[in-house]
């Protein structure tokens, strides 16, 4: 294939908002759990949750100042990079936007500051106030951003006039049907992989025998509430798999690996695609399976991928293989979360070894399954980049393809320093003095401690 | 009424991005100047000073982005591309400044490096800004013989980039000279009142060179019809500038920092008269850039009830953290 402006722009949106879309997931599942710890802390006084909630905080501001910077290269580059599709869907999908910089990002901004800084300056109740509003802001920008993503997958409620994209009605664009299950497997798959890390982060503390009460609070918390949640994601999955295939068929046959329309079509559970042949090697699978799966039918008829010509099929590789892994993903899960309440139940989660081990290496569990989704939604929609109407192609900005490969070049850079290694970094050296640093001398560096003493006698 | 939502978003849009001016502003001012102070609890107390701010700061330009989007489509797709390598610089600038913010907190070691990187990205953040804003006094020409680098590189778009690192550094001081006091306020008193003299001179500059740059703007302020009034702008400003610097010599510590908004305000003002109807300077105007008539008023009626609500916070969280910064002597 040839490196165009077009593919390396596709190559660069995809490679930042990867990045992206991890900060934010962890921010929205890390600050609800905070938020959690901080109901407990204020119900019963008990300051352990109270070092619960200052310890994870510091890692969620962390977090979520890598959301915040990797986010506003996302936006700007809807404009250098997507100036086509700007131009034909702005007036669609920008009020989303808007609204999510309205309704979310000023929020989230606002009491930010509030609940990083502000334990000395306001009293308990506004702080649990200010961690509540982040918690909504952070929710209601994943539906703003969920619902622009979704009109994409599934455009509703427009008119085109001549190549630009005009809206007949709001309620089916903020509403859209296919929006709802989406945005809950989103939500859960954020709280499932912030979960997943605070696991994994606990578990090494009890296998280091450090900060004990701290590491097993975290822990049987955590998996009972990953016990719940995980089923709960797998059953939306599921109904979005079925809203797939009636909106985007295409997409569900790549994703099955599905070449020929067929009744009661096998559930392929291994296989290599070939796009050039147009049929699947190695194949093994299980018959009717994915007849019921996506259509909940013995006898459902899937259409095949060779409906249309090699040029309109989506990339199979990619969709079928992320779709596996994200399935495969969620199954272990769930199996580590059925064991690790057995293991409650038996008395035994904090001291046997191989779960600890095993719990302390799926921190990135959620996050192979969050990124494998979005490369199976995203991938399967191609060579569309809105559904069925305008083609990634169409969408692009008229850059030379010089001014994309600096910008490709940097940002990989970049990206590479900042977030591959030193937002590790500090993760790890954080994780590592663990939450009984905070209460000592770490504190003396918090900007709080320069504020005026005037303000500490304020309620 | 097209023209009414349109216009009514084009003031919105204008009301975001001077509130990004001004606070982004100050605080990539205080970015800009931190590294000139060598004491070590003096950058804390400076840092210390703009930490809880700079994230809702920048969130008004996300917001002029996000609307400018929504409401004018046409010209985001048409302003970006052509500003593709100095708003790549802006945002990689913005991203190591907000990670060094919390880098820096994190560490012991690699602290200078990340205090280095604060003041980088700031400058940078406010040079590409200020190449922008170049852009946008002299105005686009599309025409294929100008090549695309010459939009936003040339003299011009150099003096208001330097310039607005001066005017960014201006706030800056001022807001320390309200947030500290002692030895560390007296510095940012010499800081600004010497600064100030590089502002007039900026003035003095824009305001002679701006008209030779396009016969438009020359026919705008010198039409014999409004030559008058808009001759208050400029006599504000040098008010403005008088009465900053009889403030300085009385130690006032807030009326300082108005001053300079006032300032900003007046430069922006003139800004607007020399380009309106445009939205791309000579090229569209915001009429024909306007979405269409649903979008806007979407838009209109979520910002109707949210922007009240939140300008009420961001006051409010500024209140939380009022006061001066100092040291807790342990
Ligand atoms: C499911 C959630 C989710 C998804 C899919 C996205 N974002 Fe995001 N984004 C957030 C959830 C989020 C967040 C949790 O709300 C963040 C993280 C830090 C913050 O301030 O808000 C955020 C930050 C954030 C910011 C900075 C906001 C600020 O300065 O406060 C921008 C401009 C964007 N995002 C834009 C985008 C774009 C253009 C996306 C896709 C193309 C996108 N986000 C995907
Ligand atoms: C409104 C929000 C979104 C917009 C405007 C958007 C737009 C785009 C665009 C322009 C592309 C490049 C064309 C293409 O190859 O598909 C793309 C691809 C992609 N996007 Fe989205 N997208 C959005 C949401 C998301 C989100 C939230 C994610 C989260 C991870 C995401 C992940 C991807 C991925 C992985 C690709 C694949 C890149 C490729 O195909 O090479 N998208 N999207
Ligand atoms: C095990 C059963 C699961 C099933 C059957 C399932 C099904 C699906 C389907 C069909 C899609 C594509 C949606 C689309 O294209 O619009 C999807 C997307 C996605 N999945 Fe899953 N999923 C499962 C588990 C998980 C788990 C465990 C996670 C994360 C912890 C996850 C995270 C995601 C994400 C982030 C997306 C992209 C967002 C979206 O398109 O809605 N999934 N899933």
């Amino acid at each position: 294939m040839l490196l165009d402006t077009a593919l390396l722009s596709r190559i660069q949106f995809g490679f930042t908002i990867s990045f992206h879309i991890l900060f934010p997931a962890f921010s929205i599942g890390l600050v609800l759990f905070i938020a959690i710890m901080e109901t407990f802390w204020l119900k019963t006084k008990n300051s352990l949750y109270l070092g619960i909630c200052k310890f994870w905080t510091k890692i969620f501001a962390l977090t979520f100042g890598m959301g915040v910077v990797s986010g506003v290269v996302m936006e700007f580059q809807l404009g250098t990079n997507w100036a086509g599709f700007t131009q034909a869907v702005g007036g669609v999908l920008g009020p989303l936007f808007t609204y999510e910089v309205m309704t979310a990002f000023f929020i989230e901004a606002g009491f930010l500051g509030v609940m990083l800084f502000g334990w000395e300056r306001v009293g308990p109740r506004l702080h649990y106030l200010a961690t509540l509003l982040v918690v909504i802001g952070t929710t209601l920008s994943a539906y703003w951003i969920m619902s622009a993503n979704t009109w994409m997958q599934h455009p509703v409620g427009y008119k085109q006039v001549g190549s630009v994209f005009k809206v007949a009605d709001w309620m089916q664009i903020v509403f859209n049907p296919a929006l709802f299950p989406r945005f809950i497997h989103m939500l859960l798959a954020s709280y499932i992989s912030a979960g997943l890390v605070i696991c994994s982060v606990s578990a090494y503390y009890l296998l280091q025998n450090r900060f004990i009460t701290f590491a097993k609070t975290c822990f049987s918390f955590t998996w009972l509430a990953l016990f719940v949640l995980i089923p709960v994601q797998i059953y939306f999955g599921d109904v979005t798999g079925v809203q797939v295939h009636i909106n985007q068929p295409l997409k569900t046959a790549a994703m099955e690996g599905i070449w020929d329309t067929q009744a009661g079509a096998p559930l392929v559970l291994f296989a290599i695609p070939d796009q050039k042949k147009q049929m699947n090697h190695w194949e093994l699978s299980i018959p009717h399976g994915a007849a019921l799966f996506n259509t909940h039918q013995w006898n459902g008829v899937l259409r095949g991928l060779k409906t249309v010509s090699i040029s309109d099929q989506p990339h199979v590789i990619p969709v079928f293989f992320g779709f596996r892994m994200m399935v495969g993903s969620g199954l272990l899960m769930l199996l580590l979360s059925i064991i690790a309440v057995y293991l409650r139940w038996r008395g035994r989660l904090y001291n046997t070894r191989w779960f600890l081990i095993s719990s302390v290496l799926s921190a990135p569990l959620g996050f192979i399954a969050l990124w494998c989704g979005w490369i199976t939604a995203e991938m399967g929609r191609q060579p569309w980049i809105v559904y069925g109407v305008l083609r990634t192609a169409n969408a692009v900005s008229p850059v030379s393809l010089r001014e994309v490969m600096i910008s490709f070049a940097l940002l990989f850079i970049v990206y590479g320093i900042i977030f591959g290694y030193f937002y590790f970094y500090f993760l790890h050296k954080t994780l590592h003095k663990g939450p009984s640093g905070i209460q000592e001398k770490e504190e003396s560096r918090q900007p709080f401690q320069y504020m005026p003493s005037s303000f500490k006698e304020h309620p | 009424m097209m023209n009414i939502l349109a216009f009514i978003w084009c003031g919105i849009i204008a009301f975001g991005v001077i509130m990004y001016v001004i606070l982004g502003g100050f605080d990539l001012g205080v970015g800009i100047m931190s590294i000139f102070f060598k004491d070590e609890k003096e950058r804390d107390l400076l840092m210390s000073a703009i930490l809880p701010m700079w994230d809702g700061n920048q969130t008004w330009l996300v917001f002029g982005g996000a609307t400018l989007y929504g409401a004018f489509p046409a010209a985001f797709s048409m302003i970006l591309p052509i500003m593709y390598i100095p708003i790549l610089i802006m945002v990689i600038a913005l991203l190591f400044r907000g990670v060094a913010f919390e880098f820096r907190l994190k560490a012991i070691k690699t602290k200078r490096l990340w205090e280095l990187c604060i003041f980088l990205g700031s400058v940078f953040a406010t040079l590409a800004q200020g190449l922008i804003l170049g852009t946008f006094v002299r105005g686009f020409n599309l025409s294929p013989h100008v090549a695309k680098i010459d939009q936003w590189f040339n003299p011009f778009g150099i003096a208001c980039a330097i310039a607005l690192v001066f005017g960014y550094v201006l706030l800056g001081a001022n807001f320390l000279i309200i947030k500290t006091s002692g030895e560390l306020q007296e510095k940012n008193y010499k800081l600004a009142s010497k600064i100030q003299y590089i502002i007039l001179a900026a003035f003095i500059m824009v305001s002679i060179w701006s008209p030779f740059l396009d016969p438009a703007i020359r026919e705008r302020w010198f039409d014999p019809n409004h030559m008058l009034y808009l001759a208050i702008l400029p006599f504000v400003t040098l008010l403005l500038l008088c009465g900053h610097w009889v403030a300085l010599k009385k130690k006032q510590e807030y009326l300082p920092f108005w001053s300079v908004i006032g300032m900003f305000l007046m430069c922006y003002l003139g800004f607007i008269i020399s380009s309106y109807p445009y939205i791309v300077p000579r090229q569209l105007t915001y009429m024909e850039a306007a979405a269409d008539r649903s979008s806007l008023l979407f838009m209109l009626v979520g910002a109707c009830v949210m922007l009240p609500p939140l300008l009420y916070y961001t006051y409010y969280s500024y209140r939380i953290f009022r006061g001066k910064v100092t040291q807790i002597e342990y």
